[in-house]
């Protein structure tokens, strides 16, 4: 299938190609699967019940990755998602996933990607998700990920997420449990503009003995914008917890911040940071000290902050 | 160099209204001068004033003969200005690597950008350290001078550089403003410190808002610490 131009634009935001990449993969354009291949390590499976993947990784595979990108260029096109990812114990691999929606038309295009992860013993995946939204068309570009991560001992789960700009409604779910040893680190960055709206919701179980968790969110909200953060750790065991929500405010954009922790022992240690707040002048007087212009100065700040 | 002309600022209200009271100095190339005097003499003002900061009520400001009174700090930059502030700025977002970049005005190796955390006392693991919180007050400071080394200016103004250098020598301090000064750098420094007004080749006393003394070290030095050779 030839891909459009725009399929291709999303394809290169969101997985840094268009192009067959090395290893397992599954291209999905406005609901098809557009093309699919799985390696000896790593098995792609459509389901039968139902849309999306089964993704099997077998045990001990090593520095292996997979793509899964999806592509709406249809306007009003609807669709849940359902990709199941099962990685053997000792297993370490890269997914790389992410949605675009390119939306010419007058109707809302909606993505519900929903990846459930069970990672098996001593095994450690990168997942990498971004969501993007362009096109001309009045209705609404939706995203809306549910990632649910469950970590077997000793294993490490990297989520990287960003909505790079223009989805102009997201709900991001993240739901993770982890059992002894196990460990988490999110990234997540997010820009929301115009009159987008964006709730980041994570629950993260640490039920294991010396489990770790540590999220990471930063974000700019701008225009009208508006950003729900609520992150919610609970420590069930000795384990350590540490969420963080740091956003930057401009124009005449909201940002709501609800932080929980639940510690259900005296051995959980969990802290919750949160900073909220405008580009403070001086950080700009300080970069047009060393030559920048006030947008230059601007621009630097929003770039740096969201990598 | 830099010349001010009667530069005075005045704000309406308060228990003082004549923050700067008719300014005049000169500051010729590869010469180090030292503001002094007590808090809320007007030092820190004077320093934002010449970097475009702040802006005075009257008077002028002129380098390399050009009147700059109402130029921009970005201007003032690129002119070769180059301005370190007293508390280091947290700059979200932007790693030492990048800011050094910023600094140089163009794009620099990594070996070069160590080279500038060399001369105050860091090591090429800043390079990727963001600029926020997580850094020491004395690690941000060390960074904010390297910042304004890597500008390579003709004119530099350091607000207490001395301030918050916990972790690093206040004698390695004095190395940097000693090659400055060996390289024709013009600086102005606003400080308390003894060793460092002891370089000076000029002390200038300022008192609410007014120079009321200015000299060389040995003709300052004397009346700052009542006959004492040296400050606190």
């Amino acid at each position: 299938m030839e891909l459009t131009n725009e399929e291709k634009q999303i394809f290169c935001e969101v997985a840094g190609t268009f192009e067959i990449p090395a290893g397992a993969y599954n291209f999905r354009v406005n609901g098809k699967s557009v093309g699919r291949s799985s390696t000896t390590n790593i098995d792609v499976r459509p389901k039968k019940d139902q849309s999306g993947l089964d993704i099997y990784i077998k045990k001990g595979t090593k520095n292996e990755q997979v793509h899964i990108p999806v592509a709406i260029s249809a306007t009003g096109l609807k669709e849940a998602v359902y990709n199941d990812f099962y990685i053997g114990d000792d297993a370490e691999v890269t997914i790389i996933a992410g949605c675009g929606i390119y939306n010419c038309g007058p109707s809302d295009s909606v993505h519900d990607g929903i990846h459930r992860f069970y990672v098996g013993k001593n095994a450690k995946i990168k997942y990498i998700e971004k969501h993007y939204g362009f096109g001309p068309g009045k209705g609404g570009r939706i995203l809306n990920p549910t990632t649910e991560v469950n970590l077997s001992q000793n294993s490490e789960a990297t989520l990287e997420l960003e909505q790079i700009k223009g989805v102009d409604s997201t709900i991001r779910k993240t739901t993770a449990a982890l059992e002894n040893d196990a460990k988490l680190f999110v990234k997540e960055r997010l820009m929301t503009h115009g009159r987008q709206t964006a709730d980041s919701i994570y629950e993260v179980e640490l039920n294991g003995k010396d489990s770790t968790a540590d999220i990471a969110s930063r974000s700019i909200a701008q225009d009208y914008s508006k950003q729900t953060f609520k992150a919610t750790i609970i420590g069930s065991n000795k384990c350590r917890g540490h969420s963080e929500c740091d956003a930057i405010l401009m124009d005449q954009a909201e940002v709501h911040a609800i932080p929980a922790l639940d510690a259900k022992t005296k051995d959980a240690e969990l802290i919750h940071e949160a900073a909220i707040g405008k580009i403070a002048s001086v950080e700009l007087t300080k970069l047009m000290t060393l030559g920048l212009t006030r947008a230059e100065a601007e621009s630097r700040i929003i770039n740096g902050f969201l990598k | 160099m830099l010349e001010i002309r009667n530069v005075s600022l005045k704000v309406k209200g308060g228990s003082r209204t004549n923050i700067l009271d008719h300014i005049s100095l000169r500051i010729k190339p590869g010469t180090l001068a030292v503001i002094t005097g007590p808090n809320g003499s007007g030092k820190s003002t004077l320093a934002e004033i010449i970097m475009g900061i702040k802006t005075p009520t009257s008077g002028k400001i002129l380098f390399n003969e050009s009147d700059i009174t109402t130029q921009s700090i970005t201007d003032r930059a690129k002119a070769g200005i180059a301005y370190s502030f007293q508390q280091p700025v947290h700059l979200r977002g932007i790693d030492v690597y990048t800011l050094l970049n910023i600094a140089s005005g163009e794009l620099i190796t990594p070996e070069t950008a160590t080279q500038y955390l060399v001369k105050v006392g860091l090591d090429s693991s800043y390079l990727s350290r963001e600029i926020s919180n997580k850094l020491s007050g004395g690690e941000l400071k060390r960074i904010e001078i390297a910042s304004v080394l890597a500008r390579r200016p003709t004119l530099i103004i350091f607000d207490e550089p001395e301030a918050g250098i916990d972790l690093w020598s206040i004698n390695s301090l004095v190395k940097v403003f000693k090659k400055l000064k060996e390289s024709g750098v013009a600086t102005i420094i606003i400080s308390h410190q003894e060793k460092i007004l002891k370089l000076a080749d000029k002390i200038i006393v300022l008192e609410n808002g007014k120079i009321k003394q200015q000299g060389t070290p040995a003709k300052i030095l004397p009346k700052l610490t009542g006959g004492k050779d040296g400050t606190n």
